[in-house]
């Protein structure tokens, strides 16, 4: 029997799932609708009934490596532990059931979790003034991007259009700011793998709107002279932006606001453990100074005598990025981590996470060069230079990973480093799942050395092998019924 | 700590494998002068009973919209099979990420693709992506992919029926990109007049049906007049009203994007919600967001994976279609889930139910002395503006005393309709014995304002 049929494969005329009770009004009249109206052919949806169904999404589930049944140390990723309390709390009725037009009288508990969960980033972060709106990390980018372009404009500083950004940075930072209006400058690393202070001198000027920075950066080290890059920027006019991707090492341990940090994002599905959900949904609130605070998107989570209410009539905000308030239910997730962990629990996070990661870099440096070989943050990058003359390269180790029953790392990122696997262990791993971690690297390592076949093989414990990415674009094949 | 699990001896060894003493000293790159001294100003952690206690407290601050709620506006209340929960609810798909390695996420990659076909089948477009953010940032990346289609064209048309954060967003979207946003506006029958808008210098025309006024528009007719101007055709959707209203595709639009909040996903006080965006195929390469393909392996089996990549922003970098990384990829598999366990049986049934209902609602209320339907009753899907006698908000008031949610003061987003115009919105779940508690809610003001 094959049990990797497609849905439209399994359909059959005349079945389905969902059907409604008996209509207690008039049947519709369809006659009443303006001409042309109607749909002349229904869609092509598959007709299946409810054990099919199931049996088609558990199958599917199961091809599927997640953190629920294995080690995910997926850098830059921050793939922790998502307790399932919180899935819990966001299907109460009080929670799930409620519209965002209600009058705010009607919903002060969902407003006092969105003001509850701004405080803590505040908090968190040392930036007063938060939005929950964006919807992910690279709408928060954006976002911030626009609010900076907004502050030079009102400011009379219309100028300042470069954004200058290091080299590592994720792509989603010039992504974000070519449609802010802004133009993308790279700033080079230097030999220690930080920020080049010369370069950035030699980039920042009267042009200069924002200098971008993610702290700790993907290399998982944390920016020693960060307050001089702060200072420098600022003494060029120009605001400082963190991308806060790594928020997760420094926890309790440092504030980006101490640190001269005008704005960041917070991506609330790393730190704050919403889940990943395959790609989603996660929520990218961003916090700024209170000078840039009025520029930030509509609506605003306002208190007043009376209670919290929702205002849309923000008179300098940037407008709006997307529908609603805000990822509510990812809010509500991070309310719930953020108040089981408390201010103690939050340090205690990145103090684990930041050892959990030096272990794994000391336990694996002798097999696999790591190429900043320092302490670092809460993620770490070697790569397969000691692999290179067996013709590893790092999707090599990254495949026998899986068969050995690990989700890989994340793979040639950052850019600065060739053949590149990123580390992140996050805290909630336990040392046993880091030494079994540890000897299947450690296996492959030994394995590049007598048997390079078998990590070119790889993966073959999984559904399919290694996929014709190539044949994917030239051929491209996007939707089942539009090629039979 | 919760969910740390290594012990004060995990920690010993640990620290002493890295070679130093204390936790302290992990953070040595950190100066020391930027270290934060002291605690944050946080509240000490709950245990997980505590969190519950409080969690039922704040919920039981918010009314819920179960005993009746007339409230639409972009978001509306449907039913889902409890299957839809069971599934989406796997850990294997909860807490799995973006799908970088295909052969160890096969599970997320074939559900993206038969969501893709889905979306292609609902809207009768030739290829879907794998989700947006939402509909409203859907329809600004439209936007965007359009203008990039029809380089040198600088007006954006948008329909004063395009919900009213969907317009928002695009003009935020478009703020620095030189693009220039008119506003079309809307007629005494509540439908788009393009008057002569639309010129050689228009990239898109952006529409909805039914609009925010409920009025379902002839969209054959707009998407006709786009093309003639040689402009992109952006229809905004409503997902349901597709079981029975024609599709965007087949109307002859180029871009159907929309809210998947319909299908299956909780109000939850506006989301997380996931957006529809389809198109042409000969438009695939311009298009914003992760698409799945279907390939091979080294074995000629069938699998999938993430194809044209290079459009996107962790390849292509400031060059890339659009900035999106993480969407809403958990939301959109409840969306896949629901369409496959509706069917186009079921989704026609659902669309005839809500029709229904608002017809039966419409008939009731307009027979009421002083209240009418300002489009009349042939104009709507499943939500109508309802002309009171008295202002919106006092009838609101009256409803909420009922013990029910009333409608949206319509007014407060199109001044022009007066403080007295209410929108109401019926689905499925809008039972026979609501609609009839509201006429009764409503009676005695009808009766009130005639004799005043």
């Amino acid at each position: 029997m094959n049990k990797d049929l497609l849905l439209y494969e399994k359909s059959q005329p005349g079945r389905r799932t969902l059907r409604l009770g008996r209509l207690d009004v008039p049947a519709a009249d369809l006659s009443a609708l303006p001409a042309g109206a109607l749909r002349r052919t229904p869609p092509d949806l598959p007709e299946l009934g409810e054990l099919e169904l199931v049996r088609h999404y558990v199958r599917l589930s199961k091809k599927n490596v997640s953190i629920a049944d294995s080690f995910y140390p997926l850098g830059s990723c921050t793939m922790k532990y998502n307790p399932v309390l919180n899935e819990a709390a966001t299907a109460i009725p009080g929670f799930n059931a409620i519209h965002p037009l209600q009058d705010s009288g009607r919903v002060q508990g969902a407003l006092a979790v969105m003001k509850r969960v701004a405080d803590a980033l505040a908090a968190v972060t040392g930036l007063p003034g938060v939005t929950l709106h964006p919807a992910a990390g690279a709408q928060g980018e954006l976002t911030a991007l626009l609010v900076a372009h907004r502050h030079f404009v009102e400011t009379g500083q219309k100028q300042r259009k470069m954004v200058l950004i290091p080299d590592s940075a994720h792509g989603t930072n010039p992504a974000s700011a070519s449609i802010a209006g802004l133009q993308a400058v790279e700033v080079a690393s230097g030999p220690d793998g930080l920020v080049d202070l010369d370069d950035l001198a030699a980039k920042l000027g009267e042009d200069t709107a924002v200098f971008m920075i993610t702290n700790p950066s993907t290399l998982g080290l944390f920016e020693t002279k960060i307050a001089k890059i702060s200072e420098m920027v600022h003494a060029a006019g120009g605001l400082v932006y963190m991308d806060g991707a790594n928020l997760n090492a420094i926890l309790g341990v440092a504030r980006p606001a101490d640190f001269g940090v005008d704005m960041m994002h917070i991506n609330l599905h790393k730190t704050f453990s919403t889940p990943h959900g395959g790609g989603g949904p996660g929520a990218g609130p961003i916090c700024v100074t209170q000078e840039l605070e009025r520029y930030l998107p509509s609506p605003r989570v306002v208190e007043e005598e009376g209670g919290l209410r929702l205002d849309y009539d923000t008179p300098y905000s940037i407008g709006m990025l997307r529908g609603w308030a805000g990822n509510f239910g990812v809010l509500l997730r991070a309310y719930c981590y953020i108040r089981r962990l408390g201010a103690e629990g939050l340090l205690r996070v990145a103090q684990n996470a930041v050892l959990n990661a030096n272990y794994l870099r000391v336990k694996l440096r002798g097999a696999f060069h790591v190429p900043y070989d320092r302490m670092c943050m809460h993620e770490f990058v070697c790569n397969t230079k000691n692999q290179r003359e067996q013709g590893i390269h790092a999707v090599d180790v990254a495949k026998r990973l899986i068969d050995l029953g690990h989700h890989p790392m994340t793979i040639y990122f950052p850019l600065v480093v060739s053949e590149a696997m990123m580390i992140e262990p996050t805290e909630t791993e336990a040392k046993e799942t880091l030494d079994a971690f540890v000897a299947d690297m450690l296996l492959i390592a030994e394995e590049a050395k007598h048997e390079p076949e078998k990590l070119h093989a790889a993966p073959v414990t999984t559904p399919v092998g290694r996929l014709d990415e190539g044949r994917a674009v030239k051929d491209p094949v996007l939707c089942y019924t539009c090629s039979h | 700590m919760p969910f740390i699990q290594n012990t004060d001896a995990d920690r010993a060894a640990m620290l002493a494998a890295v070679g130093v003493k204390t936790l302290e000293d992990l953070f040595e790159g950190i100066p020391a002068e930027l270290r934060h001294k002291g605690p944050l100003p946080i509240d000490a952690g709950l245990s997980e009973d505590e969190l519950w206690s409080e969690l039922q407290e704040l919920a039981s601050w918010n009314s819920t919209t179960t005993a009746g709620c007339f409230l639409g506006a972009g978001m509306y209340r449907h039913w889902w099979p409890r299957v839809v929960d069971a599934l989406q609810g796997r850990q294997e798909f909860v807490t799995a990420y973006t799908p970088y390695q295909p052969e160890a996420s096969q599970g997320t990659l074939t559900a993206f693709f038969e969501f893709q076909t889905m979306v292609a089948a609902l809207t009768g477009m030739e290829v879907a992506n794998a989700s947006m953010y939402d509909g409203s940032s859907a329809a600004a990346e439209a936007v965007v992919m359009a203008a990039n289609l029809t380089r040198g064209r600088d007006k954006v048309v948008v329909s004063r029926g395009v919900h009213p954060h969907t317009r928002r967003t695009i003009t935020t979207y478009l703020e620095w990109t030189g693009l220039e946003v008119v506003e079309a506006p809307l007629g005494a029958d509540g439908r788009t007049e393009l008057g002569g808008l639309l010129d050689d210098k228009t990239c898109a025309l952006v529409v909805q049906s039914p609009n925010t006024l409920g009025v379902i528009e002839d969209g054959a007719a707009q998407a006709a007049a786009a093309k003639q101007a040689g402009a992109i055709s952006v229809a905004c959707v409503y997902p349901i009203a597709l079981g029975l209203l024609e599709s965007p595709g087949a109307q002859g639009f180029d871009v159907a994007v929309g809210d998947g909040q319909s299908l299956g996903v909780p109000t939850a006080f506006g989301g997380p919600s996931f957006g529809l965006f389809a198109t042409r195929l000969a438009n695939v390469r311009r298009m914003p967001g992760r698409i799945v393909g279907q390939t091979v392996d080294g074995q000629g089996r069938r699998g999938f994976a993430l194809t044209f990549q290079t459009r996107e922003q962790h390849i292509r970098r400031a060059k890339a279609t659009s900035n999106i990384c993480t969407n809403n990829a958990l939301i959109a598999l409840r969306g896949a889930i629901y369409m496959a366990a509706a069917g186009p049986a079921g989704l026609r049934e659902v669309a005839e139910h809500c029709l229904a209902k608002t017809q039966y609602a419409a008939r009731e209320l307009e027979a009421l002395p002083g209240f009418s339907l300002r489009y009349g009753a042939g104009a709507s899907f499943n939500e109508f503006v309802l002309d009171c006698p008295v202002p919106a908000a006092q009838v609101n008031r009256a409803v909420d005393a009922a013990g029910m949610i009333g409608g949206f003061e319509i007014g407060r987003w199109y001044p022009e309709l007066g403080p007295n115009a209410l929108l109401l919105a019926f689905t499925e779940l809008t039972t026979r014995r609501e609609i009839d508690a509201l006429v009764r809610t409503l009676a005695p003001l009808a009766a009130a304002a005639t004799v005043a």
